[in-house]
């Protein structure tokens, strides 16, 4: 029985076998010491006796080998050195062959057969075919792979390679690999033998057994590699097809699982190129059990590397149709293996990708290829639950975004989204999330409306709830974090083309649309700034040159945004909208349309005051419109007359004393404005003035009965600033003796019983103080204004 | 010797994907002391790393901020200068100097760094310097055409800070400088 029934039994079984070696050693080393050749053959054979045993497992019988292999290695460089034991190695060759028993007799005739070759007294071809035929006596498949395995280990040096020494008239390359090749046949049917060999029930264990031997058969091929004159014809010719022959017939799911892999890792990836058709041939031949895919997929993936090694090997490629070959030979195995799961084959589309992408980039059908295929065994299985192959479908779709740094490409592949709809929804925005990445990364612009159209349908994922996934249910820091990806993916999309620019603005539109109201504070703002650069560009255009209606004018635009900013009515989002259409009635007034700009200041307003409740949020809104109002000039009086009316009212009506205070003098810059045509209305100014003055002087008041004391002067200080503004700009209503006035009061009520000490308007004070005195400093016209005022 | 980077009205991501590739080569963590944002990030994100760039970061509230809770107005005192922050669209007229100048008073600073227009600019008046340092991103603005992206450095050194402007034109990064000095080292201002 091969397997040792302990590992007990084994490791005594063992230690005696060490034991009669060592012993036998002794002895030998004593006869070789001695020259004596008859002693030392006996105790040689001896020795290798305890190799006959059936007792070891291959691990603990390999101990022993390399034991006797030691000896024997001694034993060759006595063989070797004639003058010492004075026998001929014709004859020793002869001699050895008395041994009583087999196995013994056929390791001295290997070593002597060593010596042979060396010596060159016989051709090695005639040595080596002898000793691979001899080995045939022993057919116990452990003992017999040992003994091949040693005859491998002494002949690798003495094969007549080209340019060996051993090569001669008679001797060729053939003769090697005739040789290995022979050894190698026998050493993987005495292999496969192994498993017959013991009762089924420790299949298991044979199976891993035998996997610690897989190399001793193995390394025949390695040899082969390693010949010089195996060529590319030899190799084509010969060796492949008889490896190829006995990994088919030899039936064994191990064998050939191990010796396919061991072919494509041993020889070059050129003779693989070059012999791509019979090697894929075996594939189908092989026994159903093997792992095929991951075989393939190693093939690929080093073929994958040979192209991207060197541009020289592309051509190489091409002429042999290494893709075309390739591709059949996936879809020949994917439809034999009916067993295999749905991550197995698409790992075997992700290997023929990579290797499309890196021999054949610029064949974008066959990208779309590979991918289709994808697709239709996506479709005859049910929706991808399995982690793995989900993960493999993302390195699929990956694959070209790294290859081709424009998204464009990707857009191009017919079959890329069809593969994203296999994606359950999570993985699905994953990978929309890697779309985006990709574009930021490299910069990438997407220029057409029907690319956008596509993209967007590939991300649609982030864009709306599919599939009855509810934003809800998502994490609110991720659904930020893919919002504002899509937001800045918006930035990305532009065509200097204005009529293209327009559609691909009506189509991001259409798509948001749908995004419900937890995405469209996301992504409505990149999108009306996007509109409002495009109207920024066609500025000056009216819209009728020579007649011809064209589609995209400001006022186009302006209707669009009108209904984009509309849409955060459904959120709501009245602050967000209110600043929107405050923008646009900017852009508006440059483009002086007049009632375009009034009723974006109408919606503006409404929203203001229906939807702004917040007290804080209001003296920001109000400052916003104000300040956007300012700087409006397309206005006609009857217009400018009614916001600002507004404006000013509502600035009255804010909550805060403090803050309506602020926002009434903010007011009075709407009735001056700097420029050339600007209104000046200094009457009015002062009007603004005047009242914010009362309100500081109320607010005053009340603090003084509220709380006691009277209130900070800041408010007194920042008007009188303002004072001093509209002075220096020259509005006659302000007069020096107004801001003597005002200036008086500020002390007053700083010195006052009442007053609360605060530094910061006694410095606010002092500065202005010192700016007073600087203006009267200046001299000139300025020194002239201020020469009234004392402080 | 320290370094004040300056910026504020990026925008991201309403107005702009991403600060320039250049910028964020150049603004390598570990160099600068103190960051100073106008405001107008406008996310988290952008704040997290302006955060890896300086720990020391100073924000005002711009009216598009995700963040409602930054201040007003801020003050802070870096070596001999006091500085003063506000993102600008609540001083009106948007972008006038008086009006700033007034402002300035106010906080009783030597530099008042203020945003909103994105357009840069850096003036010397009697209360002392207002540094605007434009849009990081060179956003949109209702304000400013042609918005070049744009930041500030400042080196302060004793009285005298360097106010070094970045800008990215056509690609290219330009730099200029400015010097501005203090008289006295007082709590006043520069003359």
């Amino acid at each position: 029985m091969m397997i040792a029934d302990g590992i007990e039994d084994e490791e005594k079984w063992l230690a005696e076998g060490i034991a009669g070696i060592q012993h036998n050693a002794f002895y030998l080393h004593r006869a070789v010491e001695s020259n004596n050749l008859r002693e030392a053959l006996k105790y040689s054979a001896q020795l290798l006796s305890e190799l006959r045993t059936s007792r070891l497992s291959p691990h603990k019988y390999y101990e022993l080998y390399m034991r006797a292999f030691d000896e024997l290695r001694r034993l060759e460089m006595f063989f070797k050195d004639e003058d010492r034991h004075g026998c001929s190695v014709v004859d020793l060759y002869e001699l050895v062959q008395h041994a009583g028993n087999v196995l013994p007799r056929l390791y001295l005739l290997c070593t002597v057969g060593s010596v042979y070759i060396k010596s060159k007294e016989a051709p090695a071809k005639d040595v080596l075919k002898d000793l691979v035929e001899m080995c045939r006596s022993v057919q116990h498949p452990i003992r017999g792979l040992f003994l091949r395995s040693y005859l491998a280990q002494i002949s690798r040096d003495k094969l007549p390679d080209i340019g060996s020494e051993y090569e001669g008239d008679g001797d060729t390359v053939m003769d090697a690999v005739d040789f290995v090749l022979q050894n190698f046949t026998e050493m993987n049917k005495l292999w496969v033998r192994m498993q017959h060999q013991g009762p089924i029930r420790v299949k298991e264990k044979l199976d891993k057994e035998r996997s610690k031997l897989r190399d001793l058969v193995g390394k025949n091929l390695h040899v082969l590699s390693q010949v010089e004159g195996v060529d590319l014809e030899i190799y084509k010719d010969t060796v492949l097809p008889r490896v190829l022959e006995q990994v088919v017939n030899c039936k064994d799911e191990l064998a050939q699982y191990y010796l396919m892999d061991c072919i494509i890792q041993v020889f070059p990836d050129e003779y693989h190129l070059q012999t791509l058709e019979t090697l894929l041939g075996a594939f189908p031949q092989l026994q159903p059990a093997v792992d095929i895919k991951t075989v393939l997929s190693q093939l690929m993936d080093r073929l994958s590397n040979y192209a991207a090694s060197s541009a020289e090997v592309l051509p190489e490629f091409l002429q042999v149709e290494a893709f075309a070959k390739l591709s059949n030979a996936i879809g020949k195995v994917i439809e034999a293996q009916v067993e295999m799961p749905v991550v197995g084959a698409i790992s075997l589309y992700v290997s023929l990708l990579t290797f499309a992408l890196r021999v054949h980039s610029d064949r974008l059908d066959y990208v779309d290829q590979v991918l289709g295929a994808c697709v239709k065994k996506l479709s005859g299985s049910p929706k991808l639950e399995d982690n793995k192959a989900t993960k493999q479908v993302v390195a699929l779709l990956t694959a070209p975004l790294e290859k081709y740094n424009d998204i464009d490409t990707a857009l191009t592949l017919s079959n890329y989204p069809r593969v994203m709809d296999h994606l359950d929804a999570g993985t699905n925005k994953i990978m929309a999330m890697v779309l985006i990445q990709s574009i930021m990364k490299y910069n990438t612009c997407v220029s057409t409306a029907e690319k956008v159209d596509v993209l967007f349908e590939l991300i649609k994922g982030l864009i709306k709830d599919i599939d009855g996934t509810l934003a809800d249910e998502l994490d609110e820091e991720d659904f930020k974090e893919e919002q504002n990806s899509v937001a800045r993916l918006v930035h990305m999309l532009y065509n200097d083309d204005p009529e293209e620019m327009l559609q691909i603005i009506c189509t991001v539109r259409k798509h948001i649309m749908a995004g419900g109201p937890k995405r469209l504070p996301f992504t409505v703002p990149p999108l009306v700034f996007s509109a409002l650069k495009l109207v920024r560009r066609l500025q000056g255009l009216d819209g009728e040159v020579a007649g011809e209606e064209v589609p995209a004018t400001p006022r186009k635009i302006f209707q669009l945004l009108n209904q984009i900013i509309e849409a955060l009515s459904n959120v709501p989002s009245p602050e967000l909208a209110l600043r929107l259409y405050l923008q646009c009635a900017e852009a508006a007034n440059d483009c002086d349309l007049e009632p375009v700009a009034y009723e974006f200041f109408t919606q503006a307003f409404v929203l203001y005051e229906e939807e702004v409740a917040d007290s804080k949020a209001q003296v920001t809104s109000i400052h916003l419109i104000i300040g956007t109002l300012q700087r409006m000039n397309a206005f006609g009086v009857e217009n400018r007359d009614t916001l600002t009316h507004k404006a000013t009212g509502y600035s009255a009506k804010l909550l805060k004393k403090p803050d309506q205070c602020r926002a009434v003098y903010a007011c009075s810059h709407l009735f001056w404005v700097d420029d050339q045509d600007g209104i000046k209305d200094g009457e009015r100014v002062l009007l603004c003035l005047k009242r914010s003055l009362r309100i500081a002087n109320a607010a005053q008041q009340m603090a003084n009965v509220t709380r006691g004391t009277g209130g900070p002067v800041t408010l007194f200080v920042e008007i009188l600033n303002k004072y001093l503004y509209f002075f220096e700009k020259g509005n006659p209503q302000i007069t020096s003796a107004a801001i003597q006035g005002l200036i008086e009061l500020i002390k007053t009520e700083m010195q006052s019983d009442t007053a609360t000490p605060d530094p910061a308007s006694d410095a606010f004070f002092a500065c202005t103080l010192r700016y007073i005195e600087f203006q009267k400093q200046k001299g000139g016209a300025m020194g002239e204004k201020y020469d009234s005022i004392r402080i | 010797m320290v370094l004040v980077l300056a910026l504020g009205d990026l925008h991201i991501p309403h107005r702009a994907p991403d600060l320039p590739a250049k910028f964020k080569s150049m603004l390598v963590p570990g160099k600068i002391q103190h960051i100073i944002c106008t405001g107008n990030l406008c996310i988290k994100e952008v704040h997290d790393y302006l955060k890896t760039i300086c720990p020391d970061l100073h924000i005002t509230r711009g009216e598009y901020d995700e963040e409602t809770r930054y201040p007003e107005t801020k003050t802070l005192t870096i070596g001999q200068f006091k500085l003063g922050i506000c993102h600008g669209h609540q001083v009106i007229p948007w972008g006038d100097l008086d009006s700033l100048a007034m402002l300035q008073r106010q906080l009783d600073v030597d530099i008042l760094v203020t945003g909103h227009t994105h357009q840069f600019t850096a003036y010397k008046h009697e209360a002392g310097v207002v540094i605007n340092p434009g849009s990081a991103t060179g956003a949109y603005s209702s304000i400013t055409y042609d918005v070049n992206p744009s930041f500030v450095l400042m080196d302060i050194d004793g009285l005298r800070v360097v106010v070094y402007v970045y800008e990215l034109i056509d690609g290219e990064v330009k730099v200029d400088k400015i010097d501005f000095k203090k008289t006295t080292a007082s709590a006043n201002s520069a003359h």
